[in-house]
């Protein structure tokens, strides 16, 4: 059994003294060495303001505006050529507004047959009551095919712009990131029971647009606007620690795959069967109940995911960096 | 065209012109909103309230929220506050 010795004793010997040579408090040659961690090295960030006056400054110098007659000269003219150029370009543009028809004119070059058969065949031939969307998801679903893909390729260039790398140290561990996380959730108790009551029912309503897209106003895009909103204002109100239970880097990768890949394929489809004549057997329905009008219930869901998706991930990408 | 639909007209110009004039750029993002929310009111009553829908929730929602995120990201929005700071210590100096 080892005894525990006083501290006085245990500093007398040997041992003692060759563990405090080791660790370098004391040095055999300079005597006591003082130990202090290094501070770490900080570079203040300068506000907009200061950099602008600092800009400024140094424009004066260069320049030397006092003194330097023509320049001054040049400035002034410059400014007066702005206005004028943009009082031209604003009358040049009514000036062309002005031969546009009236708004609600018969005879106007758009009253073509195009439109003509969308409302007149829209319902039998698309089973959507909201004949806009008709149009959207079912004449012009190639159009928003490629919408929902800009959407995607945005995303993918916001995740690789302002994606944020986890550095490691020289021990391994990993650094801690300089963003809002830390700092999150700021327990604002107005926010919190605002967004209490307010969550659900917006999300509930991004629900009924997107399901009642081809019954009335409103379809996809607009329906995941909302959520998207709505899943914003709870991480505001909740920090990140709640919402990444719920959606992660992986929920937003399937979900954006597993939607566009539906809407390709569906879409796909009906176009191969409607180049070829042939029947899709996809059933419209009765026009005005939920569960109608073919395949559009389907897309609206699928660009709905997509666009709420993002619009969440756009927010976490300017905020954090990372999921 | 009705009264209302003029004067909500009116305050699209008065929103844009102002956006450019404003010096604070908090300021302008909120403008920006407001504009986007009168655009909203103006769709409805152009009879495209598709459109209304999509205008309220990506104008003045997302838009308006990705605009206050890089303002923060550039650090333009404590500006603001520094000032105050600045100035509330320069007139009790004064005082």
């Amino acid at each position: 059994m080892s005894k525990l010795r006083p501290k006085e004793e245990y500093e007398k010997t040997r041992a003692f003294r060759f563990f405090r040579w080791l660790s370098g408090s004391k040095d055999p040659y300079l005597g006591e060495v003082e130990m202090k961690p290094q501070e770490e090295h900080k570079i203040e960030e300068t506000t907009i303001l200061e950099r602008m006056q600092e800009k400024q400054m140094l424009r004066d110098r260069i320049y030397d505006a006092e003194h330097n007659k023509l320049l001054v000269a040049f400035h002034r003219i410059y400014v007066i050529c702005a206005v004028v150029f943009c009082i031209v370009l604003a009358g040049l543009l009514l000036y062309t507004v002005s031969y546009l028809p009236k708004t609600g004119e018969a005879d106007k070059p758009v009253n073509n047959e195009v439109p003509a058969r969308y409302i007149e065949n829209g319902l039998q031939e698309t089973g959507a009551v909201n004949i806009v969307t008709g149009m959207i998801l079912d004449y012009r679903a190639f159009d928003t095919f490629g919408e929902s893909n800009v959407l995607f390729v945005a995303t993918i260039t916001v995740l690789i712009l302002l994606h944020a790398d986890r550095k490691k140290d020289k021990n391994g561990r990993e650094e801690e990131p300089e963003n809002d996380r830390i700092y999150e959730p700021k327990n604002d108790a107005i926010l919190q029971a605002a967004a209490k009551v307010l969550v659900p029912v917006i999300i509930i309503f991004g629900i009924y647009v997107i399901l009642n897209g081809h019954l009335s106003p409103g379809g996809g895009f607009s329906g995941g606007a909302i959520i998207g909103a709505g899943l914003i204002l709870y991480l505001n109100a909740f920090g990140f620690q709640k919402t990444e239970k719920l959606f992660t880097e992986k929920t937003y990768k399937w979900i954006s795959f597993g939607a566009l890949t539906t809407y390709c394929l569906a879409k796909s489809y009906s176009f191969f069967t409607g180049a070829n004549h042939l029947e899709s057997h996809i059933p419209l329905g009765t026009p005005g109940h939920i569960l109608s009008s073919g395949l559009i219930l389907i897309l609206n869901i699928c660009v709905g995911l997509v666009v709420a998706c993002t619009m969440y991930t756009f927010y976490v990408m300017f905020r954090k960096g990372d999921f | 065209m009705t009264l209302f639909q003029l004067i909500l007209l009116g305050f699209l110009v008065v929103c844009a012109v102002s956006v450019s004039f404003s010096k604070n750029l908090l300021n302008s993002v909120l403008i920006y909103m407001s504009f986007s929310l009168v655009m909203s009111v103006l769709w409805v009553c152009l009879e495209s309230p598709d459109l209304a829908i999509t205008e309220a929730a990506v104008g003045a929602g997302v838009t308006s929220i990705l605009f206050f995120a890089t303002l923060k990201k550039i650090h333009a929005i404590q500006i603001e506050k520094e000032k105050t700071e600045k100035e509330t210590e320069k007139e009790e100096a004064h005082e």
